[in-house]
């Protein structure tokens, strides 16, 4: 590599200055943000110190947003992986057909949020929506066996409606979008794991699952890290569905950190409360993102 | 044993693609319809009225322009801008030259709440607030963490000697990276764009934050003003959604094995 002064500048004075004015001097501003009382639109703040968190700590919505992000992070870390790697390790042989199995898998994943979101609201509309739609004609076809049952019941579920379900109905749209993408990444995974290890363990008469438990599985450690650490990155940023599917209601029952704090800021004009959501939503991802850099740091040393 | 996973891969398929297939066959059908009779009924009649509905009362053809408008040039943005960054970042040695590569990384991670209100005031003060060059301008910038994160990793497997033979050349930097570096990546270019495609393409968090006039929303943005406007009609709703998704799938059928290839560079070269 040769040794210059300038050259590098010129390359990066571009994407780097672009880089430095939309996101790293933001991260830093809003950091500054979260001391004041900025309402959005008045040209001048005053500097209020910790009020923003204090009030945060206090507020029930926030522990509600809060408890919700933890369960969504569960449900998201546990069924994607443990599904995209059972399908992983499904497919990675010769199927038939395995270019439409994985195409069913992968479909959702270039879907948008919105349009997401928009289709499992209609699978959950009470009277139009598939779920209570299959439910119904289920009872129907059971009442007209001679089993006490009333198919109407089946219309009153509330599925985005009832504060009860909210939460776990949008949740379980979630991972239909993620199956695939965790599948990609351990089929890639799986073409690096050595074979020879799988033949010496089956010559030894190894159980497959032996075979999966102590020699597949341990050399995906490193798809495994990035898998946790990108599902859960993506958990804390997860706003476009619950906007739109319930913009975190009834009575705040489904609602995230992400959509707590763009209704606090840009819908209550709070923008001084609405950052500090953003820096403690900041503070949990941290550690993540520290997983992954440590991750980079070893690779290049490598 | 093998027979049984085999039935639950196709099994897990089938309901994989059921809420798709579940929606198209809702779109086919009328409000009252579905209301009266349940999904699983026949339907009485079979039309794509609804398409037509969200497309131009929906306005769903105007949403779908403006997503290309906002998408193609942030794309045409990110990539040129971060083959730039990658090869400094490949090529010469300087001393700030990890923590930029680390801060690129570091930045593609960030909750976009920590970085809203500033773009938002940001874009404000530039008198870009509520234009398309704003969501373009934080498009390229904001992926420019990934695209750089990729690209540099792409880059630093070429043998240095390629370069080193255009220096004795004595062509100037500008040069090589134009007649060697580019070329090069070219191949992470497909890769890359296409998987750029679907995610700047589906943002919607962005335009929310940057634009309020609606004949400047994409389609993300603009399904919403549908479902207000055409309240509690489902199968018309569902059919703007479906429409919505119709260039990101097509970009995935047509450029599946870019757009497999460019997730597993992001997440496995690391």
């Amino acid at each position: 590599m040769p040794h210059h002064r300038l050259a590098p500048l010129s390359f990066l004075l571009l994407p780097l200055g672009l880089y430095l004015v939309w996101v790293i001097y933001p991260t830093f501003a809003t950091m500054v943000l979260a001391f004041t009382n900025w309402d959005g639109i008045s040209p001048s703040y005053d500097w209020v110190g910790f009020t923003n968190f204090e009030r945060l700590f206090g507020d029930r919505v926030f522990w509600r947003s809060l408890a919700n992000n933890v369960r969504w992070v569960a449900v998201f870390v546990t069924i994607p992986l443990a599904l995209g790697l059972s399908l992983a390790l499904a497919l990675n042989r010769n199927v038939r057909f395995d270019r439409f199995l994985k195409i069913a898998y992968y479909l959702p994943m270039v879907l948008a949020f919105v349009v997401i979101g928009l289709v499992w609201a209609w699978i959950y509309h009470p009277r139009q929506g598939l779920i209570n739609s299959t439910l119904f004609s289920l009872l129907s076809v059971a009442q007209s066996l001679g089993f006490d049952v009333n198919p109407a019941a089946a219309r009153r579920i509330g599925w985005l409606g009832d504060p009860n379900l909210a939460m776990w109905s949008i949740i379980a749209a979630a991972p239909w979008q993620h199956v695939g993408y965790v599948m990609i990444l351990y089929l890639a995974g799986l073409k690096t794991v050595n074979t020879e290890l799988l033949d010496a363990g089956q010559v030894d008469g190894a159980s497959p699952w032996q075979l999966f438990r102590y020699v597949t599985f341990p050399q995906l450690a490193p798809v495994t890290t990035i898998v946790l650490v990108i599902t859960v990155i993506q958990s804390l940023r997860a706003f476009d569905l619950v906007y739109v599917m319930t913009r975190g209601g009834p009575f705040n029952s489904s609602n995230v950190l992400a959509n707590f704090m763009y209704i606090e800021a840009f819908m209550n004009y709070n923008m001084g409360y609405g950052a500090a959501i953003a820096v403690v939503l900041f503070l949990i991802s941290v550690g993540f993102i520290a997983i992954y850099l440590y991750r980079v740091v070893q690779q290049e040393e490598r | 044993m093998r027979r049984l996973v085999l039935i639950l891969v196709w099994a897990g398929a089938l309901l994989w693609l059921f809420p798709i297939a579940g929606a198209f066959v809702t779109s086919l059908r009328t409000q009252q319809d579905i209301s009266a009779n349940g999904f699983w009924s026949v339907p009485r009649e079979i039309s794509f009225d609804n398409y037509s509905q969200a497309w131009e009362r929906g306005r769903v053809n105007r949403y779908l322009v403006n997503s290309f408008i906002i998408t193609i040039p942030s794309i045409i943005g990110m990539l040129t801008l971060s083959s730039m960054s990658a090869y400094a970042l490949v090529r010469f040695r300087f001393r700030l030259n990890r923590f930029l590569y680390f801060m690129f990384v570091a930045g593609m991670l960030l909750p976009f709440q920590i970085l809203m209100l500033p773009v938002f005031q940001l874009s404000n003060r530039l008198g870009l607030y509520d234009t398309h060059l704003a969501l373009i301008l934080f498009h390229t910038a904001f992926q420019l963490g990934f695209c750089t994160f990729v690209l540099r990793n792409f880059l630093r497997t070429v043998p240095v000697s390629l370069f080193e033979s255009a220096v004795i050349d004595g062509a100037s930097e500008w040069t090589i990276y134009r007649r060697i570096g580019l070329p090069l990546i070219l191949p992470a270019f497909a890769a890359l764009a296409t998987l750029e495609f679907t995610w700047v393409f589906n943002d919607y968090l962005w335009a929310l934050v940057l634009l309020s006039s609606d004949r400047l929303k994409p389609v993300t943005a603009g399904l919403s003003t549908l479902m207000g406007q055409f309240v509690n009609d489902w199968p018309l709703i569902v059919s703007g959604s479906l429409l919505a998704a119709v260039p990101t799938l097509l970009v995935f059928f047509a450029l599946q094995r870019y757009f497999i290839e460019g997730l597993t560079m992001g997440a496995t070269k690391g």
